[in-house]
């Protein structure tokens, strides 16, 4: 039937990285990073805000180098394959803004779609709540999309544009390896707990690589599901699961119930709320906080913006008291996560086409 | 005259939807779909595949045009 195109339903490359991300997130809490946070990436890049001063507190400031190599382990894959791409110019501060609400959202929760499937495969129900406010927001996101919703075009820019953040990657991997004294390093909390610097590097490049290659993002495999009813980005969002599920029981690390789970509280509403707010906001960009790493990678700078939307909505989480902590829920939380959907909504309304 | 989708320059998923709205409108027929990433194109190529069209790709200065074409009797 096909000439000259073949792409197989069954990809082998999406459940190597599901299985790979599954497994070293379960490795990387044996190896130093903070219970059921192997791998988070809004965590993560909160901790580069903190480290990098954007926000004063104490207990989560470090400069994560598996963000570093996320984005630096796309780019050299991009650039391998021939896949690297500068573009840009859909939408910049609308990006901005929604990078900055997912944060906000995900801080609500306490962690990205990663870390709420690995919170879900060390025993941790409350990110069941989670998981159904991820469903919920993608479900209102596909809404939007079927009425014509459509952040504005990209266009090809100037090979430039797609170094700049590349490089600001390599920028702090110096910076969190020469350790000048304006760069803050948790010495107690989240932030404090953390493997080998060339462990996490090395997981983050091997990660990014992966999730290059397989176009690998939580939002999509739930989205495709719902608009289109294909399952083959879901089966990696399923095995990332069972393989930390597994490697949690293995490594003695699964504890199942509600309370007194690490980083994480109980408040099921706004564990709800906040990652009906990621996974929304998800939709309208296009992709998870991980897959605007990759595609930062890959030269979009579209998810460049958006991935310095994220830094500052994690910024301004911690400095106007929006995060939760395992305590649960700040009430400057619950008026930002409420006032982000309502932007989301205004915005997937806005932007309808046709 | 083959018509035509753009779909450079759109994020997911949008290729994909464009797509499948034109095939869904057409009975039978052949258009063309040109997107500027390779996810899209394998999103496009694996909506075409599961619709039961025949697809051809041609690549010109970084874009993909595929060539998907509907025969009477495929799924919608």
């Amino acid at each position: 039937m096909k000439k000259g195109a073949s792409v197989s339903w069954f990809s082998p490359v999406i459940m190597i990285t599901g299985l790979v991300a599954g497994v070293l997130g379960a490795l990387l809490v044996k190896w130093g990073n903070p219970a059921n946070m192997g791998i988070c990436v809004a965590c993560f890049v909160r901790d580069i805000a903190g480290g990098i001063g954007l926000h004063s507190a104490a207990v989560v400031q470090y400069i994560r180098p598996e963000i570093i190599g996320f984005v630096l382990g796309a780019f050299l894959s991009a650039g391998f394959t021939n896949e690297f791409k500068a573009q840009g110019g859909s939408s910049p501060v609308l990006r901005f803004l929604l990078g900055a609400l997912m944060m906000i959202g995900a801080l609500m929760f306490l962690g990205c779609p990663l870390r709420m499937v690995l919170r879900l495969a060390g025993g941790d129900l409350n990110a069941v709540l989670g998981l159904a406010g991820f469903i919920a927001g993608i479900a209102i996101g596909v809404v939007f999309l079927k009425s014509g919703f459509v952040l504005s075009r990209a266009y090809p820019l100037a090979r430039i544009n797609g170094w700049v953040m590349p490089l600001a990657m390599v920028g702090l991997l110096a910076l969190v390896m020469v350790k000048p004294g304006f760069i803050f390093f948790s010495k107690q909390g989240p932030g404090s707990q953390h493997a080998a610097l060339l462990v996490s590097l090395g997981v983050g490049l091997l990660v990014g690589v992966l999730a290059q290659r397989s176009r690998f993002c939580f939002a999509a495999g739930v989205r495709d599901k719902i608009l289109l009813n294909n399952s083959h980005l879901l089966v990696g969002f399923v095995l990332v699961f069972i393989a930390a599920l597994l490697a949690n029981v293995a490594l003695k690390q699964f504890h199942l119930g509600f309370a007194n789970q690490p980083v994480a509280h109980t408040s099921h509403v706004w564990n709800f709320l906040g990652l009906l707010l990621v996974g929304l906001s998800a939709v309208l960009l296009g992709g998870c906080p991980l897959r605007q790493l990759i595609l930062t990678g890959e030269g979009n700078t579209d998810s460049g913006i958006t991935f310095l939307g994220m830094l500052a909505g994690a910024g301004f989480a911690h400095n106007f008291l929006l995060a939760s902590s395992p305590k649960g829920p700040t009430l400057n939380g619950q008026i930002a996560v409420i006032a982000g959907i309502i932007f989301c909504l205004i915005i997937g309304y806005a932007n309808r086409e046709e | 005259m083959i018509r035509e989708i753009d779909c450079r320059g759109l994020a997911c998923p949008l290729p994909v939807l464009r797509t499948k709205k034109v095939l869904d409108q057409i009975e039978t027929g052949t258009i063309c779909a040109i997107v500027d990433n390779p996810a899209a194109k394998e999103n496009v190529i694996r909506l075409a595949a599961f619709m039961g069209c025949e697809i051809s790709l041609k690549e010109k200065e970084s874009n993909w045009y595929l060539t998907i074409t509907k025969t009477k009797g495929v799924q919608a």
